[in-house]
C-alpha cells in the first residue's frame, strides 16, 4: 500500500484492515510468562483485587440474629441482606443495582479507561493468583520457559503436580465460595465434608472448579481479548479526554538501546529499547503501539518503564496515565466539561434514588385482588349481585399474621363474605383466598363500581395492603 | 486482499477460482476433530442406551440397553406429585364433605385439584366455573355459581346430586288443561306470583310446586316466585313447559344429571372434591 492509498482510506472502515496488520495479540499460539514487578500500580492491582474479592470468600460467613446475614435464597425464593428480606416481587431493584453496575462501569471508564478489567475484574484477580502460584514454584518466566521446554523429569513432575494441585484446590474453593451466597454457608461446608450435596450443588461447584481452573489457567488474557464482551463495550466509552496508559512517543523515539558514554551525535529518545513494558504486561501486548485491544490498563507497564527510567537517570512517566488531548497538546479539559461522564453519573444517582425509594417502601404486605371473570357476577334468589374475589395477599413479616379485610366504596349495603373472620396470612409466602362481595341488586346502579379493598393486621395494624378493584353489575 | 500472508508451505488442492483463490488442505484443528470424533460416539452411545430400532425382533423391537421408557419416566415424575398429594388424599377418604368443608387447608386442596376435575366431567354441561349452558329451552344446565338450588345447596345435598344423580318428572298438561288456563297460569308464574290464580290450586300444581309455589327440594319441583329460571322464562316458554312437561319424553323439557356413582368414573373422594368445589361457587348454604 502506497502512503497516498492509506491517506485516502483513513476514517473509513479499510483503515481497521489496515490496522490490522500492524495489530500484535497473542492469538492464542503462545503462553504469555509476565515477569512480576514491585511497583506503585503493582501495590494498588493487589489491594484493590482484594478489597474486591476478601468479601466474595468470607462475606457468606457472617451470621446476623444467628442467620446468614447476605442470603440469596433462591429455593425460598427470599434475599435476606442483614434485616431486610426482598421478595421476587420486589426484585425490580434488582435491576437498577444492575443498571448502576453497568453505568459505573461505564462512568468509570469514560473518566480512566479500564480500571475495572486492569484492578478489579475476576479474571484478572484470579489470573493474577494462578499466575502468583505458578512464580512461586516454577521460578521466574525464564525458568518457566525452560521448564515448559524441558523434557519430562522428575522435577518438572513435581512442580507441575504441585501448581495444578493448588490450582484446582483455589478454583473449588472459588466454586464453595460462590454456592454459599445462595445456601447456607456452614450447612453447605457440613454437607460438602460429608459427600452429601444436592445434585444442583455438585453441578454448580463442578462447573465453577472446572470454569475457574480453565479461565486462570489457561485461558488468561485469551478470556479478555476473545471472550469478553465488556473488554470491547469499554472501548467506546473512553474519548479524547479520557486517561490512559499511553507511552509518550514524542519523548521516547527515536528510540535505541543505551549507549554509555560516548554520544554518536545521532537524536535518541528516552526509550532505551529494553522490552521491560512487553515482559511485565500480563497480556503480552507492546504499549508503545498505542492504545489496543489486548491493553486491560492494569499499569504493570508503568511500574517496569518507571525503574528502568530511575535507573537510567531519566524523569519518570515515560509511559503514563495521559488523554489523547495532553498526548496531542491540546489544554486539558475539566472535570465538568466531560458531558459523557455526567450523563452516566446522573443515570446512576437515579438508579440510586430508585432503590432507596424500594427499600424504604417495601412494606410489611402487599395485596393484590383478582376479580372472577367467569361469571363476572351472579344474580342470586334474592335479586341480590354477587362478586367474587380471589385475594392474594403477600406478608412480608418474619410470622403468620391473621389478617382482617374490608372494603369501602363499591355499592350500597354491600356484604363481604368470607371474611367475617381475620383470615391467616402465612409469612415469606404468598396465601390466596376467596371472598364474596354481595349486593342489593336494587342498589347496583351501573356496570363497574370501584371497590376498594384493605387487608389490615389483627394485632398490628401498621401491617396492611390496600388494593382497588371493580364490582361489576348487570347491564342497565 | 492481502497476499502478504504466505501459506507457509502447505500446499493447495490445486483448484483455483477468480484467478488467484485457492484451498488449502490444512488440516481442521484438533479441538474440531476431537468434537467430532465424540460426537460420533455419543451418536453410537445414544443409539445402544435408548430404544433406537422400530424394527421387529423376537422382543417386538430394540428397547436399548439401558431400560429407558417413556412410561416409567412419566410414573417417576407422577410418584413425587402423589407424595405431595398423599397426606391430603389419606385424609380425604375417610372424610364426610362437610368435615372437608370445615378444614381450611383441605378446602384449599380439594378447590385447586377440583378445578380439572370439574372442567373434565362437569363443565361440558354446566359450562366453565360452572356458569351454566343456554341453549333454546332456556338453561341446558343449571348456573351453580348462585344459590338458587333445586335439590338443597347444602354440602350435602350437592355430594348426593353428584353421586345418585337427579332427574325429576312434570307431567305435560297440554291434554289435562285448556289453552286459555295454560295461558292464565303460565302469566302468573312470569310475574312471579303462581298463587294469585285459583288455578294454581285447583288444577293441582300445588302438590309439586308447593302452596306458596316455592318448590320442594325433595322432588326438585322448581321455584316459582323467584327471577331465577330452569327453562325460558318468557310467557310462551313457559306455556311450554306447562303444556309438554319435563323429562317425559320427545317433545317435553329435558333435565337430567346423571349419576357419577352409578357411571362408575369418578372415585368417592373425587365426588367428595367436586361437592366442596361447587358449593366454593359461592352458593352454597349451610
Amino acid at each position: 500500500m502506497s502512503d497516498a492509498n492509506e491517506n485516502k482510506e483513513m476514517g473509513t472502515v479499510t483503515t481497521i484492515y489496515h490496522e490490522f496488520e500492524s495489530w500484535q495479540v497473542n492469538r492464542g499460539e503462545k503462553t504469555i510468562h509476565a515477569k512480576r514487578m514491585p511497583g506503585f500500580f503493582r501495590t494498588v492491582k493487589t489491594y484493590t483485587q482484594l478489597a474486591l474479592w476478601l468479601p466474595f470468600f468470607l462475606l457468606p460467613y457472617l451470621r446476623w440474629n444467628d442467620k446468614q446475614a447476605i442470603l440469596f435464597d433462591i429455593q425460598n425464593r427470599q434475599f435476606h441482606f442483614f434485616n431486610i428480606m426482598v421478595l421476587p416481587q420486589d426484585i425490580w431493584m434488582l435491576s437498577l443495582v444492575l443498571l448502576i453496575a453497568a453505568m459505573t462501569l461505564f462512568a468509570v471508564t469514560s473518566v480512566a479507561s479500564r480500571v475495572w478489567c486492569g484492578y478489579f475484574c475476576f479474571q484478572t484477580a484470579w489470573t493474577d493468583w494462578f499466575t502468583w502460584l505458578e512464580d512461586k514454584i516454577e521460578g521466574n518466566p525464564l525458568a518457566r520457559r525452560k521448564l515448559d521446554d524441558a523434557p519430562l523429569s522428575l522435577d518438572k513432575i513435581k512442580k507441575k503436580t504441585l501448581k495444578h494441585t493448588l490450582w484446582i484446590l483455589l478454583a473449588l474453593f472459588t466454586g464453595i465460595s460462590f454456592s454459599i451466597w445462595f445456601v447456607d454457608a456452614f450447612e453447605y461446608w457440613n454437607n460438602l465434608i460429608h459427600l452429601d450435596l444436592p445434585k444442583v450443588g455438585w453441578i454448580v461447584l463442578a462447573l465453577f472448579g472446572v470454569g475457574t481452573y480453565l479461565l486462570a489457567g489457561f485461558l488468561r488474557e485469551q478470556a479478555c481479548i476473545w471472550l469478553c464482551p465488556y473488554a470491547r463495550i469499554q472501548g467506546v466509552m473512553g474519548d479524547a479526554q479520557t486517561i490512559l496508559p499511553t507511552y509518550d512517543a514524542k519523548r521516547g523515539e527515536p528510540r535505541g538501546k543505551l549507549r554509555k558514554g560516548g554520544d554518536s551525535g545521532a537524536p535518541q529518545g528516552d526509550c532505551i529499547d529494553c522490552f521491560q513494558c512487553v515482559q511485565v504486561c500480563p497480556t503480552g501486548v507492546d504499549i508503545r503501539h498505542g492504545q489496543q485491544l489486548g491493553c486491560i490498563t492494569c499499569g504493570l507497564c508503568l511500574d517496569a518503564c518507571d525503574a528502568i527510567m530511575d535507573k537510567i537517570g531519566k524523569p519518570r512517566g515515560l509511559i503514563r496515565y495521559a488523554s489523547l488531548d495532553e498526548m496531542s497538546g491540546k489544554p486539558a479539559k475539566k472535570m465538568y466539561q466531560h458531558p459523557r461522564t455526567l450523563v452516566y453519573i446522573s443515570i446512576i444517582l437515579i438508579a440510586m434514588s430508585g432503590i432507596i425509594y424500594g427499600l424504604t417502601h417495601l412494606g410489611s404486605m402487599s395485596l393484590k385482588v383478582l376479580p372472577e371473570r367467569q361469571p363476572l357476577f351472579v344474580s342470586m334468589s334474592d335479586g341480590s349481585i354477587q362478586n367474587k374475589y380471589t385475594f392474594k395477599v403477600l406478608n412480608k413479616t418474619d410470622k403468620d399474621i391473621y389478617v382482617n379485610v374490608t372494603a369501602t366504596g363499591g355499592v350500597e349495603g354491600q356484604v363481604l363474605i368470607g371474611a367475617e373472620t381475620p383470615r391467616l396470612t402465612h409469612h415469606g409466602r404468598g396465601t390466596s383466598f376467596t371472598v364474596f362481595v354481595k349486593a342489593p341488586g336494587k342498589s347496583v346502579k351501573q356496570e363497574v363500581t370501584p371497590i376498594h379493598f384493605r387487608v389490615e393486621g389483627v394485632e398490628d395494624p401498621n401491617v396492611f395492603a390496600e388494593y382497588t378493584s371493580n364490582f361489576n353489575g348487570p347491564k342497565h | 486482499m492481502s497476499d502478504k500472508h504466505d501459506a507457509g508451505g502447505v500446499p493447495t488442492t490445486g483448484h483455483v477460482w477468480d484467478d488467484d483463490l485457492g484451498d488449502f488442505t490444512n488440516q481442521p484443528p484438533k479441538w474440531w476433530m476431537l468434537g467430532l470424533t465424540a460426537s460420533a460416539i455419543w451418536c453410537v452411545v445414544y443409539f445402544l442406551y435408548y430404544p433406537s430400532i422400530p424394527v421387529s425382533n423376537a422382543q417386538g423391537y430394540f428397547k436399548g440397553i439401558g431400560g429407558w421408557t417413556a412410561i416409567t419416566e412419566m410414573e417417576a415424575d407422577k410418584s413425587v406429585v402423589d407424595e405431595v398429594r398423599g397426606k391430603y388424599e389419606a385424609k380425604l377418604k375417610d372424610m364426610t364433605p362437610a368435615a372437608i368443608l370445615a378444614d381450611g387447608e383441605l378446602t384449599e386442596y380439594v378447590t385447586r385439584s377440583g378445578k380439572v376435575l370439574f372442567g373434565d366431567n362437569c363443565a361440558a354441561c354446566h359450562g366453565t366455573n360452572g356458569v351454566g349452558t343456554v341453549d333454546k329451552q332456556g338453561l341446558f344446565a343449571p348456573i351453580l355459581n348462585d344459590d338458587d338450588w333445586l335439590y338443597g345447596g347444602k354440602i350435602e345435598d350437592i355430594h348426593a346430586s353428584i353421586t345418585g344423580g337427579r332427574q325429576a318428572v312434570m307431567t305435560p298438561h297440554k291434554d289435562v288443561l285448556s289453552a286459555a288456563e295454560i295461558d292464565t297460569l303460565a302469566n302468573a308464574v312470569a310475574a312471579g306470583k303462581p298463587t294469585s290464580t285459583p288455578l294454581f290450586t285447583e288444577k293441582g300444581c300445588t302438590a309439586c310446586h308447593g302452596a306458596d309455589g316455592k318448590g320442594m327440594q325433595a322432588m326438585g319441583s322448581a321455584n316459582l316466585t323467584d327471577s331465577v329460571w330452569r327453562f325460558d322464562g318468557s310467557v310462551e316458554g313457559i306455556k311450554y313447559t306447562i303444556a309438554n312437561g319435563v323429562n317425559v319424553g320427545p317433545g317435553s323439557r329435558i333435565a337430567v344429571m346423571p349419576s357419577f356413582q352409578a357411571a362408575g368414573k369418578l372415585s368417592d373422594a373425587e365426588m367428595k372434591k367436586l361437592a366442596v368445589y361447587v358449593y366454593k361457587f359461592g352458593g352454597g348454604k349451610n
